[in-house]
């Protein structure tokens, strides 16, 4: 049985992997190739690395970072950040990447999601979308908005039409960042994460608010998620990726159990 | 010296870096005399059928790979390049292949909502035979796929691990004599593919498993 993926997020800002709530007040948290190996080695199924700062900064990726981590672990990762052409794309791919993200470069230029699927397949490309709920059904049908920029921009774009545009044009894979959730460790946000599972038939991720792993059981059983990523949980040492792993064994969610 | 075969079809790094993390040395090459010259032969890719193929002929590889393969050389297909080591594949309108091994590569039609097309993930391989790449890994174990076809082998004889996923059991290891291949990532799969690379280093293909390496093979916990 295809198992339900947990994947560890390492937000980076001048290599050191940081933790904030909503974009904001970061601490340090440590080396981010330290880091990989510790959760690769704990149990995690995949990763995922943000240069968070890349594009505020106007900076391409720090590639030397991506080497980094593809010499030091042995399962896939998605790097994320300052990606803003198929040439970002290929480098960060020859780095050793599995996946690349991108999410206010595809809002601001949508073609680069089908470009990027044609030169390395779909399963390369994973949309990150950042909805904040919106109560104005009339302008958002689904109820949700697509920020940008770190959720400092607003978009005007449906969440549940974006992600539907996003499968057409060939992303392999949609992560659903909750902006009303992220950071809070309160559980995901479920009701958009399900409208978006229900609305494409590529994999969906859900992101942002896992404080317990209740929370990503909700987030499989209840909004048919496909993986879930999880932060702070783990980076404070509260969970090991081997305790959730366990707790959602016991409520019956497939699971890989050896590593 | 171990020859990863570069025929245009996706990112053959990781390949490379799990094989330097074995400390083996390994040269990505299109070149028909290092892939002849080599000891091993690791055959990846990751894309479609129709395109890998047109460029296997293009780049004259077609007979060196069966060549090598024929010739007895350890041989390794990963994914794209295990699919094309059977006749036939169902993608990009129907693509015929190098046929080293009998059987069909169909797409997966799954009926339930929430299988989604490609498999993306782990999932478990059931051991179906004792085979050398396999000593010290334990059946069920997890491996890591990326895939919308697989492979149908027609002889059940080349099966080596099976995995269930969309409503098929289908073959996601096979191989015969010298020639293994995997439809999983082995260089993507943690410890345990990093184990079955480093198994693949030292196979001698007419070698038997080694007494006390069978009885490793036990059940998950």
């Amino acid at each position: 049985m295809l198992t339900k993926r947990i994947i560890p997020c390492l937000d980076i800002i001048k290599r050191r992997v940081t933790k904030g709530v909503k974009f904001q007040n970061n601490i340090d948290l440590g080396d981010p190739i330290e880091l990989a190996v510790r959760y690769s080695d704990g149990g995690c199924d995949e990763l995922v690395v943000y240069d968070i700062t890349a594009s505020a900064e106007h900076r391409p990726i720090d590639i030397g970072m991506v080497r980094d981590v593809a010499a030091a672990i042995r399962i896939p990762f998605a790097v994320g950040g300052g990606i803003s052409s198929l040439d970002d794309m290929s480098r960060v791919l020859l780095a050793g990447a599995e996946k690349i993200s991108v999410n206010s470069l595809a809002v601001k230029n949508p073609s680069i999601i089908a470009e990027g699927a044609k030169a390395f397949g779909a399963q390369c490309i994973v949309l990150g979308m950042d909805p904040v709920a919106h109560p104005d059904p009339s302008r958002f049908p689904s109820g949700y908005e697509i920020t940008t920029r770190g959720f400092r921009e607003r978009t005007g774009i449906d969440a549940v039409e974006w992600a539907k545009r996003a499968e057409e044009l060939g992303a392999g894979e949609i992560v659903v960042n909750s902006v009303d959730a992220d950071g809070t460790r309160a559980g995901f946000e479920l009701t958009i994460t399900r409208l978006v599972a229900e609305a494409v038939r590529v994999p969906v991720v859900a992101s942002g608010g896992a404080g317990c792993p209740a929370h990503l059981r909700d987030a499989f059983n209840v909004a048919h998620a496909d993986a879930a990523i999880i932060a702070g949980m783990i980076h404070t040492g509260e969970y090991t990726i081997e305790r959730i792993k366990r707790d959602l064994y016991a409520d019956g969610v497939p699971v890989r159990l050896t590593w | 010296m171990i020859a990863i075969v570069d025929y245009r079809a996706g990112n053959l790094t990781s390949v490379q870096l799990a094989l330097r993390a074995l400390h083996a040395h390994a040269e990505i090459t299109s070149d028909p005399s290092v892939i002849r010259s080599a000891e091993r032969v690791i055959f990846p890719g990751v894309g479609a059928a129709g395109s890998a193929m047109r460029n296997l002929e293009a780049l004259g590889l077609v007979d060196v790979l069966k060549e090598v393969v024929r010739e007895g050389k350890p041989f390794l297909g990963i994914c794209l390049g295990t699919q094309i080591l059977l006749e036939f594949s169902e993608e990009d309108g129907g693509t015929a292949t190098l046929g080293l091994l009998p059987g069909r590569i169909p797409k997966f039609q799954p009926t339930d909502r929430w299988d989604k097309v490609p498999q993306i993930g782990w999932n478990q391989v059931s051991i179906v035979r004792p085979h050398p790449l396999l000593a010290g890994i334990a059946d069920g174990s997890e491996f890591y796929f990326v895939h919308s076809y697989y492979p149908a082998p027609s002889d059940a004889d080349v099966v080596i691990g099976r995995t269930t996923y969309a409503g098929v059991t289908f073959a996601s290891m096979v191989g015969r004599g010298n020639l293994a291949a995997t439809q999983f990532h082995p260089e993507k799969s943690g410890r345990i593919g990093l184990r079955l690379l480093k198994n693949f280093l030292i196979w001698e293909p007419h070698a038997i498993i080694p007494v006390g390496d069978e009885e490793r093979v036990r059940q998950p916990c």
